[in-house]
């Protein structure tokens, strides 16, 4: 009750003083701002890169195996692996008669290549070159159509399905279905159009045309390097599954024992513990850049508090003779710095959200509640950190000496 | 029981590699309901005395009991609380929190005294009736004269029913009709049982009170009944 009492003095204290000096509580306000809009900047970017991240690698499947040439993030040297023999499409048919441990086999190549319709077009457009069951594997959805049949890819039919940028790009005014497109001089049917993607460094397929691998073996690489996707039976026995394909896989390549693979197995964990890494160290910088502009901030709090309580002796003064105690002005004035800080902090997050809000969607930088909570704890947490050694001096000061000062 | 107690009380401060003593071995006793006024020469001490029966300082030596607890041994917190409970204060030059209202002045004390907000502003514009200023308890002390402040400071003082009043010359800086009509209000409640100490050095103000103690060069000089102010508080009433 006296506690709740005392507080609420305390911030009409506050805020009569605030508003007393506001330009000089502005400008220190304006560092508070600088350090919040900071802390929640980097915050929200963080956690935006981190969801899109693992939305975008969830995409790969967590029941799926990549088998590819050349792994990422495997520190190698070049000359070691450039050698390496391509991932055939062979491979894929033995997986899916040898494997035990996997339901579903479904190779990948792509290459790039020029799209015309009528007098548009579009170059380096990426021609996925697959099989129906990709878009199982992967959970794929189109917005417009199908996707292409397996007696489409058997009989090699020159039929597409487009990602959803592309479509947009060559069927605005009309429906794209049943229409033709033009790739590398070879017309295609569009039979479907892709559902929009995350679009996350790129790794969405919004601005892919996808084809029977059949038409891409018959028009573009006779014998491409293939991605071969394999969906495990058992999410559990995954393990498991990976060393019976990488056995098969040695077998196909006739590795001799004792000698390394020439391959990658990849799965999406080896990307969410790469990310991992990475985000820690984007985070600990974050928070360093963060900690200093919260430290000028905290800076100049203390400066005003010394000049607020400096100026302020004789209320201090009085004040005690009619019984406040040491505690009580010690309080006042931590208010005070945190109330200045509160403001900053409040002020700091509606700059930081509007900058979110123009950001770019794919980005996903949204105020979190978690990071508005941080933001405000922090701006709290600098007024009284900052503001204590005024505060305290102004608590202990004798009340005789401050009545006493003009 | 005497309400004050003062004995061999001394205060001296260090300057430097001098010690100046302010009070050189005070002892007196003040009981409840007395008028005292405290005189002296400039610089024989009244200020340092001031501050020491108000609780705002703690004696070099000697002890001084208010009300049966023994001061002079406190620690800060218990004398801010003393100095809430016992002591109201009135100052030369008024001492109200500029940007508050009257009636925020006056309840000042009582919200350092843990008093519930409704009670605390029914008690405050309770003590500011009292001194005639019923109807200005919103008005900032920049918008009220010299005397109305004075006044406030008057209503602050009393407003949680203090032991002693303690004015450290209440009329300095008022005009002299002014200042004697703050006087007829401390001969008021004084009548009405408050025990009030002005320090003056003026013998007009002193003329008010019951009981006269003249300091000099840190000592008691005289410690005497004021005859003279009997017929006049008679007259009053
Ligand atoms: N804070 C202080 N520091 C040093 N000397 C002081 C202080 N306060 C008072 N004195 C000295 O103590 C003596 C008494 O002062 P004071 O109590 O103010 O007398 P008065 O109020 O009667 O003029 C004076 O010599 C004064 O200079
Ligand atoms: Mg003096």
């Amino acid at each position: 009750m006296r506690f709740l009492d005392e507080l609420r003095e305390g911030l009409v204290i506050a805020w009569a003083a605030i508003r007393a000096n506001k330009l000089r509580a502005g400008l220190t306000i304006l560092g508070v701002v600088i350090g919040i809009v900071t802390v929640t900047l980097m915050g929200s970017a963080i956690q935006g890169i981190g969801t899109s991240f693992q939305r975008a690698v969830g995409q790969m499947g967590a029941d799926v195996l990549y088998i590819v040439k050349f792994p990422p993030f495997e520190p190698q040297e070049w000359w070691k692996v450039r050698n390496r023999r391509d991932i055939t499409l062979n491979y894929a048919r033995a997986m899916e008669r040898q494997a035990t441990q996997i339901q579903m086999v479904v190779p990948e190549t792509f290459t790039e290549s020029s799209v015309k319709r009528n007098n548009r077009s579009a170059s380096g457009v990426r021609i996925v070159g697959t099989t129906e069951s990709n878009f199982l594997i992967r959970n794929f959805s189109t917005s417009k159509g199908r996707f292409f049949s397996s007696s489409e890819v058997d009989g090699g039919r020159p039929v597409c399905v487009l990602g959803a940028d592309i479509a947009d790009k060559f069927f605005k005014y009309e429906a794209p279905l049943g229409q033709k497109i033009w790739v590398a001089g070879i017309g295609y049917e569009v039979v479907g159009v892709m559902a929009a993607s995350d679009k996350f460094l790129g790794m969405g397929s919004d601005n892919h045309v996808f084809i029977p691998i059949t038409q891409f073996t018959a028009r573009f690489v006779n014998q491409p390097d293939v991605t071969i996707l394999v969906k495990v039976r058992d999410l559990e026995k995954i393990e498991d599954a990976s060393e019976e394909v990488r056995g098969i896989m040695r077998k196909l390549r006739g590795l001799a024992p004792g000698k390394p693979d020439d391959f990658g197995i990849i799965h999406q964990d080896v990307f969410l513990k790469f990310f991992s890494r990475v985000g820690g160290s984007l985070a600990m910088a974050a928070l360093f850049i963060t900690g200093l502009s919260l430290f000028v901030g905290g800076i100049g709090i203390m400066n005003i508090m010394f000049v607020s309580v400096a100026e302020r002796t004789r209320e201090i003064g009085i004040r005690k003779a009619i019984g406040a105690k040491r505690r009580t002005i010690l309080l006042q004035f931590l208010i005070e710095a945190a109330a200045i800080c509160l403001i900053g902090g409040l002020i700091g997050l509606a700059i930081a959200s509007s900058i979110t809000l123009l950001m770019p969607k794919s980005l996903e930088a949204r105020l979190s509640p978690g990071i508005v909570a941080i933001a405000l704890g922090v701006s709290i947490l600098t007024g009284v950190v900052s503001g204590f050694l005024p505060a305290w001096r102004a608590a202990r000061m004798n009340p005789v000496d401050a009545l006493r000062s003009e | 029981m005497s309400l004050i107690r003062l004995q061999n009380i001394t205060r001296s401060y260090e300057m430097g590699a001098e010690t100046v003593h302010a009070l050189c071995g005070v002892t007196l006793d003040i009981q409840r309901g007395e008028y005292v006024a405290l005189m002296g020469p400039s610089g024989s001490g009244k200020s340092t005395m001031m501050n020491l029966l108000g609780c705002l300082d703690t004696p070099s030596s000697g002890t001084f009991e208010l009300n049966g607890s023994l001061v002079s041994k406190m620690d800060d917190n218990q004398l801010a609380e003393i100095r809430n409970r016992e002591i109201g204060f009135v100052f030369q030059s008024f001492h109200l929190l500029p940007r508050s209202t009257a009636l925020h002045n006056v309840e000042l004390p009582l919200v350092y005294a843990g008093i519930p907000t409704e009670e605390r502003r029914e008690l405050a514009k309770a003590s500011l009736r009292h001194v005639g200023l019923g109807d200005r308890m919103l008005h900032k002390p920049n918008e009220l004269s010299g005397g109305q402040r004075q006044r406030v400071a008057i209503a602050r003082a009393l407003v949680n029913n203090p032991a002693i009043m303690l004015a450290d010359e209440p009329t300095g800086n008022l005009d002299s009709r002014t200042g004697e009509e703050i006087m007829l209000l401390f001969d008021e409640l004084h009548r009405k049982g408050n025990t009030i100490i002005v320090v003056t050095h003026e013998e007009d103000i002193a003329r008010h009170a019951r009981r006269i103690i003249r300091l000099r060069d840190g000592l008691v000089a005289a410690d005497e009944k004021n005859v003279r102010s009997m017929p006049r508080a008679m007259a009053v009433s």
